[in-house]
């Protein structure tokens, strides 16, 4: 058995060294510090505004948001708008949703989701944030996913910021190298440039800030209560953690008579 | 009920008299409450009862999800956002009954385990093992067709790789396999009937936690040193024991907060750190993924059903011997399934007559290595079977048949076995007298301590 033991840890070893070489083609994430990490983190009001700015002006050309409700542009823990702000911003984006019951698209109402589009084979940007692992291992062991968060957001960030700049021709359609996204080409050309978009809280529009934004707005879109989520859990800890004193103080008082008596070496009675 | 002695509820006044001679169900809730327990368990007793809240758990947020689930497949995915955005705390019902199927296997492995090493499932305990085992099975299955409801990119192929395991065995496979499916694929008739299906297990779950709860109040509980209670006489026996009421129910509620105070902690800032993110895209029949991984509680039996690929010289052998009936595949499936049968059979398999591994000296060691081996095929479970992993899980699997089939066989032969305490009450005082030096009083440094 020691055999055995000496040979899988020789396998263990040889397979930590193997894995570190491994690493090639895409799957760069950086870690960005984004407002809502961590337990104590929150959504910045601002800053889903402009994510929202880009996502509207930018990437809704080829995705779509169709499990998010206009609505929730409205709700508290996110983006925070009053209801005529929500149908203001319908108005101007002219956004318009398919009817089923006209068989018809007419304009959309906060009611609506956001109309889903795919147009050119664009997934979806509904979930992305919750649909991509940003940070694996090490070595198959989860524990980055642990201390860093699953980062679905820092993956957005890093596929947007992370264009090399070389472009591929693949039986007649171009793919754009790119240092995430795995296998290292992707379909979609980079999508932002420096001021591509004009933020009305005066925000110098680089890549790099829009790159945050949008992820950032992504995973308020993800996850719309996770504000309160994080509420709940602070809220469970703190009674189920009084609870616990209680308890542990009730079972000790309980216990105390029991051991006293083991304590004096007298059989129990 | 239990064959230790102890007090029986006594009706006293006319009303309590009258139904118990109708309907004795106050003494059925007296004598399963104040069931003699013995009085040195360690805090390793506490799983049963975050187990039963498990279950309840469970039950009651499922019969909330299932209100605003829509079992199509056009509908099920969309119908699973709109509980998460649109229903009021849909999204903490839908993460608490996420993260519960992880607790409850958590703490279903730490009970298994520990049964194992307390030699709890040795005679007369047998029957509680092998429910407990199907209990096992059950939840397995039950947690298999739940996670494939949700109608993501994991859920789907998660179920094709899954029932094509059925489709693996000879001749009357695939047959089988359609019959589960409802049709050639998974499709929307899967998807209806393992909607079904979840809905009705945890029923029959519940339905043996009380047989498993009956019997093991019919032989009593097991305990760290594994000597029995004493049936001599009714102060013997009080000597040993004390009512579950309230001595272990405050324990095990004690425990069980502190076990949520971590659930919610996970539930609440990291709730999707157990899922897998391809499981927020669509299921697409289409697009496979590049990895198919399940849940975590199930990857020690993925990793065993992966093992034995068609380069391993058993699976060569039966190849052979079989005339190509028991293929690699069909070897794994029976490799999967007899990992477990293997854990059932444990009470026969264990030839050792000392029950607790506290006073095997030899046997603690094997034990320690099993616990790793589970973690390491665990591991590579989710790895891609390639490069160095086949041969780990190879090694990891034939350690987990061989511990069960060799090693406790033989163990019970060629060890010799420390010391017991001559009664429970003995191991208690040595342990809480103050004297602790004494030996056979819990030498074992790895057994936890005993009840607070």
């Amino acid at each position: 058995m020691l055999r055995k033991l000496a040979i899988s840890t020789a396998a263990a070893l040889a397979l930590l060294t193997g894995a570190a070489q491994a690493a090639g083609e895409g799957g760069h994430v950086t870690n960005y510090a984004f407002s809502f990490d961590g337990p104590f983190g929150t959504f910045d009001q601002d800053q889903l505004q402009r994510g929202l700015q880009v996502y509207t002006q930018i990437c809704s050309g080829c995705h779509g948001l169709q499990y998010v409700p206009l609505r929730s542009l409205a709700a508290e823990g996110g983006i925070g708008w009053s209801e005529d702000e929500v149908r203001a911003y319908i108005e101007q984006n002219f956004i318009e949703v398919y009817d089923e019951d006209l068989q018809d698209w007419r304009p959309a109402v906060p009611n609506d989701n956001f109309p889903a589009n795919d147009s050119v084979g664009a997934p979806d940007l509904s979930l992305m944030a919750k649909a991509r692992l940003g940070f694996h291992g090490p070595w198959g062991t989860g524990l980055n996913a642990l201390v860093n968060g699953i980062g679905g957001p820092e993956y957005i960030a890093s596929l947007l910021t992370h264009y090399t700049g070389e472009e591929v021709e693949q039986y007649g359609t171009y793919l754009y190298e790119n240092e995430t996204f795995e296998g290292g080409l992707i379909s979609m050309a980079p999508p932002l440039w420096d001021d591509a978009v004009e933020y009305a809280d005066g925000t110098p529009a680089t890549v790099d800030q829009m790159a945050q934004d949008v992820a950032a707005f992504l995973m308020w879109a993800a996850e719309p209560h996770m504000m309160a989520r994080k509420q709940m859990g602070f809220v469970a800890i703190i009674i189920l953690g009084i609870f616990s004193v209680l308890l542990y103080l009730t079972n000790k008082r309980l216990w105390a008579p029991v051991k006293a008596r083991a304590k004096g070496t007298q059989p129990a009675e | 009920m239990s064959g230790i002695p102890h007090d029986h509820y006594e009706p006293k006044s006319r009303g309590e008299k009258w139904l118990h001679r109708r309907l004795p169900i106050v003494s059925l809730l007296y004598d399963t409450l104040m069931i003699p327990t013995p009085k040195n368990l360690n805090w390793m007793w506490i799983w049963g009862i975050v187990l039963v809240f498990c279950l309840v758990m469970q039950i009651i947020t499922g019969v909330l999800l299932v209100m605003h689930y829509t079992p199509h497949v056009d509908m099920a995915f969309a119908s699973i956002e709109h509980i998460m955005r649109d229903v009021n705390a849909g999204w903490a019902i839908r993460y608490i009954h996420m993260n519960g199927a992880s607790l409850f296997f958590i703490a279903v492995y730490l009970h298994i385990f520990r049964g194992l090493y307390y030699g709890s499932y040795k005679a007369p305990r047998e029957v509680t093992w092998i429910i407990g085992m199907l209990i096992y099975v059950l939840m397995m299955g039950t947690a298999f067709l739940g996670y494939v409801l949700p109608w993501g990119q994991m859920s789907f192929w998660g179920a094709t790789v899954i029932t094509g395991l059925f489709g693996a065995i000879p001749f009357i496979g695939e047959s089988i396999q359609t019959w589960l499916l409802g049709g050639p694929a998974v499709d929307n008739a899967t998807l209806n009937r393992f909607l079904s299906l979840h809905y009705l297990l945890p029923f029959l779950i519940l339905g043996l936690v009380i047989v498993h709860v009956w019997a093991f109040h019919t032989t009593g509980n097991n305990n760290p040193t594994g000597v029995e209670v004493r049936r001599t006489s009714k102060k013997e026996a009080e000597a040993d024991t004390l009512p579950f009421w309230p001595y272990f129910v405050i324990k095990d509620l004690f425990a069980l907060a502190v076990v949520l105070v971590l659930f919610f902690a996970v539930t609440g800032f990291m709730p999707n750190l157990l899922g897998h993110p391809d499981n927020y895209i669509e299921a697409n029949p289409l697009v496979t993924p590049a990895h198919i991984v399940p849940e975590w509680y199930f990857l020690p039996f993925y990793a065993i059903l992966r093992a034995f690929d068609q380069e391993v010289w058993v699976v060569i052998i039966a190849d052979t011997l079989t005339g190509g009936i028991v293929d690699a595949k069909f070897f794994g499936v029976i490799a999967m399934f007899g990992a477990i049968l293997v854990m059932a059979l444990a009470p026969w398999l264990d030839t050792s007559s000392v029950r607790s591994g506290r006073f095997r000296p030899m046997f603690k060691w094997w034990f320690w290595l099993l616990v790793v081996d589970f973690m390491v095929l665990m591991w590579v479970g989710a790895r891609p079977a390639e490069g160095i992993y086949p041969y780990i899980a190879l090694i990891g699997s034939t350690y987990w048949f061989a511990y069960f089939l060799v090693i406790l066989p033989l163990l019970g032969v060629i060890e010799k076995p420390l010391p017991q305490p001559a009664t429970i009450e003995e191991d208690f005082n040595d342990h809480y007298g103050g004297d602790h030096g004494t030996p056979g009083s819990g030498t074992a440094a790895s057994a936890p301590s005993p009840a607070e």
